[in-house]
């Protein structure tokens, strides 16, 4: 590591970070966190405990698994079903729930389906296994979506064509939109997702700063990133401003990264999406342009439509809008459990609820 | 899931025409696909997601944050001081 980064991590500089956030705190204020790694890194190093107890972090719906719709669950699960696929997907999305499975009782019940870290490594199941149909499960935000774009492009380049995707990216800003025009929206503030933000720059915040007066902050993972994250916010609201500001310099720049921008605008365009527990939202996910059709699954194989069934429980969809806490839920550590999820956000390594029960956020 | 990991260059390579490189994550080689930064060189330090490098460290930039909080660190600490006096 580097001597700057090592630095970064002395204890002694978040504890300076939080003393200075309540020296300057006057009064309550709401900060949304909206990548559910940044919610699993405040619980995990206790900054939720450290803050005044003015200051409240609401979790957003940045949990990819927790917002994949149940539509693409049971697309998945048909299509992970057939003998001729082999199905990979990031491990998270394995034990979230569907309509009545998931693909962990899918890959039981025979199917092959492959957890992966990359998505570069579903092109090498479909390069050794010419006579299988190799589909990806496309989830995850702006972070992800250039390797996607990228695989594609590299299968493309190869002629792979036993190669394809099933589309479900979606995208953080109309999410933020999303959460601030809710009637009973509670944020004040925004700690913007530090690892979107490497990719995608922070100049598509400023309208959105102005247009709900609201400050929105840059912010990384490590625990002092964060509290310079929450620091950067509460001395705006403190101050009355709305600004866009960066506190994850050293690897975010106002434009992000032009490449990875490029591929994604060469592979995939803007169009409507389901968001699970929250609803649909315009323009909000990646679909896959008219010149990269070829590598959409849904255009391969036929499925059939099936009746979508959540568990009347579960207030995930409140949780991912910031409205209530995961301890709000009747269910919560009670029938559902990360064991027993109800829900995606108990199933998630990043989910609100996986979160609040690994570190025993039972109540407030 | 949009986890970064932080990790050293320290070889680059071309495997298919895509360029690649060798990271070392504090002791561990990986290979990472570097397409989306092909600018990243031998020493540089870039944020790996899902085998793929999405940015290169600005070394400038982390100096000057460790700056500004070793600064803020130091106003606090005499912050403390000055209350103990009074």
């Amino acid at each position: 590591m580097t001597g700057s980064l090592d630095k970064l991590r002395d204890a002694s500089l978040t504890k300076a970070i939080m003393a200075e956030i309540r020296r300057i705190t006057t009064q309550p204020w709401n900060i949304m966190e909206i990548c559910g790694g940044q919610t699993h890194a405040i619980m995990q190093y206790g900054l939720d405990q450290l803050l005044p107890k003015e200051i409240t972090l609401i979790h957003g719906p940045g949990c990819p698994v927790c917002v994949t719709s149940l539509e693409a669950i049971e697309q998945a699960l048909q299509i992970a079903a057939r003998p001729d696929v082999i199905f990979t997907t990031f491990g998270d999305m394995l034990r979230v729930p569907g309509n009545q499975a998931d693909l962990f009782t899918a890959r039981s019940q025979g199917a092959d389906v492959r957890v992966v870290y990359s998505p570069l490594d579903s092109l090498k199941f479909a390069r050794e296994n010419p006579e299988k149909q190799v589909v990806f499960f496309a989830i995850g935000f702006e972070t992800t979506a250039p390797t996607i774009a990228s695989t594609i492009l590299s299968a493309e380049k190869a002629g792979i064509e036993n190669f394809s995707i099933l589309p479900a990216n979606v995208l953080v800003p109309p999410a933020m939109r999303a959460i601030l025009s809710n009637p009973v929206n509670r944020v004040q503030g925004f700690l913007a997702a530090g690892h979107v933000c490497a990719v995608m720059g922070y100049h598509e915040y400023p309208p959105i700063a102005e247009q709900y007066r609201i400050p929105i902050v840059v912010t990384g993972f490590e625990p002092v990133d964060l509290a310079a994250g929450i620091l950067m916010t509460v001395q705006q609201l403190e101050s009355g401003q709305h600004e866009v500001t960066n506190a994850y310099p050293r690897f975010v720049t106002r434009e992000g990264n032009q490449t990875a921008q490029r591929m994604i605008a060469q592979v995939f365009e803007p169009v409507d999406r389901q968001w699970r527990g929250i609803g649909a939202i315009p323009l909000s996910g990646l679909g896959l342009r008219a010149d990269y059709a070829a590598f959409n699954a849904l255009n391969r194989f036929e499925l059939s439509q099936t009746a979508l069934r959540e568990s009347p429980l579960c207030i995930a969809g409140q949780v991912l809008s910031g409205v209530a806490k995961p301890h709000d839920c009747p269910a919560f550590a009670k029938d559902c459990s990360p064991l027993h999820p109800l829900g995606a956000p108990m199933v998630s390594s990043e989910g609100a609820c996986a979160a609040y029960y690994r570190y025993h956020r039972i109540s407030e | 899931m949009c986890l970064g990991i932080p990790g050293k260059v320290i070889k680059v390579f071309e495997q298919d025409g895509t360029p690649m490189a060798s990271v070392d994550f504090d002791g561990v080689e990986q290979t990472v696909c570097i397409a989306t930064t092909p600018e990243a060189q031998v020493g540089q330090y870039i944020l790996v997601h899902a085998g793929f490098s999405l940015n290169v460290l600005s070394d400038t930039e982390a100096t000057e944050t460790l700056k500004i909080l070793r600064d803020l660190r130091e106003f606090n600490a005499n912050l403390d001081e000055e209350a103990k006096v009074q």
